[in-house]
């Protein structure tokens, strides 16, 4: 049973992870607090959807179709909404007041495009069900343990082996310093802003696929509860994000299982509060949290 | 007489680093007390201590006969300690005189006569700070600066105006760190005027600074610092002879 | 007086100006909440109840602005230990555990709402409580408190060192804001007559924060001005009919782009 519900929580946790990891990425690299992203997360899953319902593909290419649709996504937001606010000053409020008027739109734009209303993934991607003694587990679950902690891997690979992984982790340390050594920041930030966005993407399909429900306003949720993991973790850590998601995930289920289901949804905030009191500057604090 | 404030066996501690070890030193009532040292020595350190902005590892800090190691900043102020600061640190969303009224503040009564002021128009402890800030600004020699905002002024007026916001309060003590950074020969000759008309008015003053000649021409009693180590103390006469002096500051003699 | 519709109109933008201002204090003093729709609930629950069991307004309003505030020194109190970012998202979560409480509470409706509550909403008295916050805001800007709030926006640590009582100044602050957040919440449900608990979600805060940035967070009138634009444009936006939400969307990143520090500058105080 224990078992079992660590392994939902498991699944459920990798999914807040990836989310998290886009909130803690753009945030190192920008300071910004960046409220639009639920809705790239929501539109990643809605490419995710639409892969499978008018190519008739599989699950991976549903991820695919996420992860580069929210990662077009992410540039295109970052020169439409942000650059622009940038190259006018360092003000840090105007652009959260973009990021929202930037989701006002994703939202309304998705809901015209596809309904207000939950869709769903046809039915022969429910999976099979293997009984494995102590724990089931459905292939759809397995498969999207698997594709999500294959995307941290391949970010931590990413981050820490190549050239600008390595660029972006000097970024968020210092964006004055990482300019003046040569790195080409505008760059660098699109690129933050695309990774973060297509991380949000897969997960928008994993989560679509988990819950079976794909809607227009799921990102909102989303986009909190991955806020409040970011803290959790600590701001602008990759890995703090990791393991604040994990941590919620698993939280999460445990607290629907053992305490009152309908308090789930503030059991994130309430960790963080707790998280906070004890340490305040998160679980793997990075030295930037400080900032403003 | 006992010295307006006495510091016993200072140490600060920031990780491994140890930037002040065992200082102790009294400063007396009425005098201007320089601290001078190469960079490094822990000088900001010490006024960051003194002033309550942080805490010392251990030793004790005395005002007025009375223990306040570890009291907090605002404490400190309200004591009659005040302070400038080496990088300026004006409040940019304030005019220059509401820069200076901050330092009235300690003694415009609390919250409830906040709240009672707000409805009247012109309330008398805001009409009596307003004056007491414009007087500040005429000691320091900024009677005709006193509107607009403190970023449009030249980085000696921001010094000054630091000092008016620092005097506003009335303190007893004054700590003024680099004070004479970035002035030309006359605009020091102007701030030696203005520290001997600040002790006339009977306050005390603590000073770093690395603007020898001014340094000389006004202390009464000057204690060198050096790698957070006090190594010589007295009156300047004794400091400019002192072998030790020369040597932490020019490197061994060849 | 205006006709019917027009007065329902005036009411909201009157709310909507209460909670700007409810935003601006505590941003006066550098303090950035993202949980403005929280203490609005509370007000608006609070008092709620106590007119559905026949209490005045007279009570009801200081009784939900007075647990409004409290529970901003609650929140506030840890708030003195984080600031920026992690503040935000710090009160972001407190209205979110504001509205999962209420929306489980049964003794006020839980999921299912609270109706039936009376019309007491009036819009002198909107209007009223509108001009005191304004005055208090406004007055606030040239007072002992208010300056202490600018000098710890700018630079907390100066502003201690110049004795200034930063969790005086910062719960105070807090307070007052929740507090007048509270009063929003009572005006609210007197007028919607219905509330639930998703009325007062995250987004009604990020609609809040949107009134000061926008309108001029420097600026004692800035909420105000923000409060009133952003409510009525989507009326004014009734042309482009079904695509309101994304022409204000598009707006409000045009506007961000256009003027990042808000419409109203910081006033020039002598």
């Amino acid at each position: 049973m224990l078992l079992q519900q660590l392994t939902n929580g498991l699944m459920l946790g990798s999914t807040y992870a990836l989310v998290a990891i886009g909130y803690s990425l753009i945030f190192g690299v920008l300071r910004l607090l960046h409220l639009a992203h639920g809705e790239v997360f929501m539109v990643g899953a809605f490419a995710g959807l639409i892969v499978v319902l008018w190519f008739s593909l599989g699950p991976f290419a549903a991820v695919f179709g996420g992860l580069v649709v929210a990662g077009i996504l992410g540039i295109i937001l970052e020169l439409v909404a942000f650059r622009p606010i940038r190259r006018r000053g360092d003000n840090y409020l105007a652009p959260i007041v973009s990021s929202v008027g930037a989701g006002l739109v994703l939202q309304e734009v998705m809901t015209k495009l596809f309904g207000a209303e939950q869709q769903g993934f046809p039915r022969q991607f429910a999976g099979a069900v293997y009984d494995l003694g102590i724990i089931s587990i459905t292939s759809t679950q397995i498969f999207i343990i698997v594709v999500a902690f294959a995307s941290m891997i391949a970010l931590h690979l990413f981050v820490t082996r190549s050239r600008l992984g390595v660029a972006i982790r000097a970024t968020s340390e210092n964006l004055e310093i990482a300019s003046i050594l040569g790195i080409n920041v505008d760059f660098v930030i699109m690129l933050t802003f695309a990774i973060a966005s297509a991380l949000g993407g897969i997960a928008g399909v994993l989560v679509g696929l988990n819950f079976n429900a794909v809607s227009p306003f799921m990102g909102i949720d989303m986009a909190t509860k991955g806020m409040a993991i970011m803290l959790i973790g600590g701001l602008g850590s990759i890995y703090g994000a990791m393991a604040g998601g994990l941590l919620l995930g698993v939280g999460e289920v445990l607290s629907v299982a053992y305490l009152a289901s309908s308090y789930r949804d503030a059991f994130a905030f309430g960790l963080m509060i707790i998280v906070l009191l004890l340490r305040p500057r998160g679980l793997f604090a990075t030295g930037i949290g400080e900032a403003r | 007489m006992t010295p307006l404030l006495q510091v016993t066996h200072l140490t600060r501690r920031f990780g491994g680093y140890t930037a002040l070890a065992d200082v102790s030193c009294d400063v007396a009532a009425g005098t201007i007390h320089a601290l001078i040292g190469p960079n490094g020595a822990g000088k900001t350190t010490l006024f960051n201590i003194v002033s309550g902005v942080l805490r010392p590892t251990t030793g004790t800090l005395v005002y007025e006969g009375r223990d306040y190691t570890g009291t907090r900043a605002d404490q400190v102020f309200a004591m009659g300690v005040a302070r400038n600061f080496q990088q300026v640190r004006l409040f940019k969303g304030l005019s220059i005189v509401e820069n200076v009224m901050i330092g009235c503040h300690a003694r415009m009564g609390g919250l409830v006569r906040d709240l009672a002021n707000l409805a009247l128009p012109k309330p008398a402890t805001e009409i009596a700070a307003r004056r007491r800030a414009l007087e500040m600004l005429e000691l320091v020699g900024m009677g005709s600066r006193t509107t607009g905002l403190p970023q449009e002024l030249t980085l000696v007026d921001q010094r000054r105006l630091e000092i008016a916001r620092a005097l506003a309060s009335t303190p007893k003590l004054l700590l003024l760190d680099e004070p004479a950074a970035g002035m030309n020969p006359t605009e020091v000759r102007e701030l030696a005027e203005l520290v001997r008309r600040i002790v006339a008015l009977g306050i005390t003053v603590l000073l770093v600074e690395h603007h020898m000649r001014f340094v000389m021409a006004i202390a009464d009693t000057i204690t060198v610092l050096s790698a957070g180590r006090i190594i010589a103390q007295g009156p300047p006469d004794v400091i400019q002879k002192d072998q030790g002096v020369i040597t932490a500051y020019l490197g061994p003699a060849p | 007086m205006l006709g019917g519709y027009w007065d329902s109109v005036a009411i909201f933008v009157g709310i909507n100006v209460l909670m700007g201002v409810s935003l601006y204090i505590p941003m006066a003093a550098g303090l950035i909440s993202l949980g403005q729709g929280g203490f609005m609930a509370i007000g608006a629950y609070t008092s709620a109840v106590l007119t559905k069991e026949g209490f005045s307004l007279a009570l009801a309003l200081p009784a939900g602005a007075g647990l409004a505030a409290l529970a901003g020194l609650i929140v506030g109190a840890p708030a003195l230990r984080v600031r920026g970012i992690y503040l935000m998202i710090l009160t972001l979560g407190f209205g979110e555990i504001v509205r999962v409480f209420f929306l489980n509470f049964e003794p006020t409706g839980g999921a299912t709402g609270l109706g039936g509550i009376p019309p007491l909403s009036q819009l002198h008295w909107v209007v009223l409580a509108c001009a005191v916050v304004i005055f208090i805001a406004w007055r606030l800007r040239g007072a002992r408190l208010g300056r202490a709030m600018i000098a710890i926006h700018e630079d907390d640590v100066a502003a201690e060192a110049m004795g200034i009582r930063l969790v005086t100044v910062k719960l105070f602050a807090f307070a007052v804001g929740a507090g007048i957040a509270g009063v929003a919440g009572v005006f609210y449900a007197h007028q919607a007559l219905y509330i639930d608990a998703n009325q007062f979600d995250f987004s009604r805060s990020a609609l809040t924060f949107l009134y000061v940035v926008l309108g001029g967070p420097a600026n004692p009138l800035g909420p105000v001005v923000g409060a009133v634009l952003v409510t009525l444009l989507p009326e004014f936006l009734r042309v482009v009919a079904d695509w309101r939400m994304t022409f204000f969307g598009a707006l409000l990143v045009a506007f961000a782009i256009w003027r990042p520090d808000g419409l109203l500058p910081a006033p020039r105080f002598k």
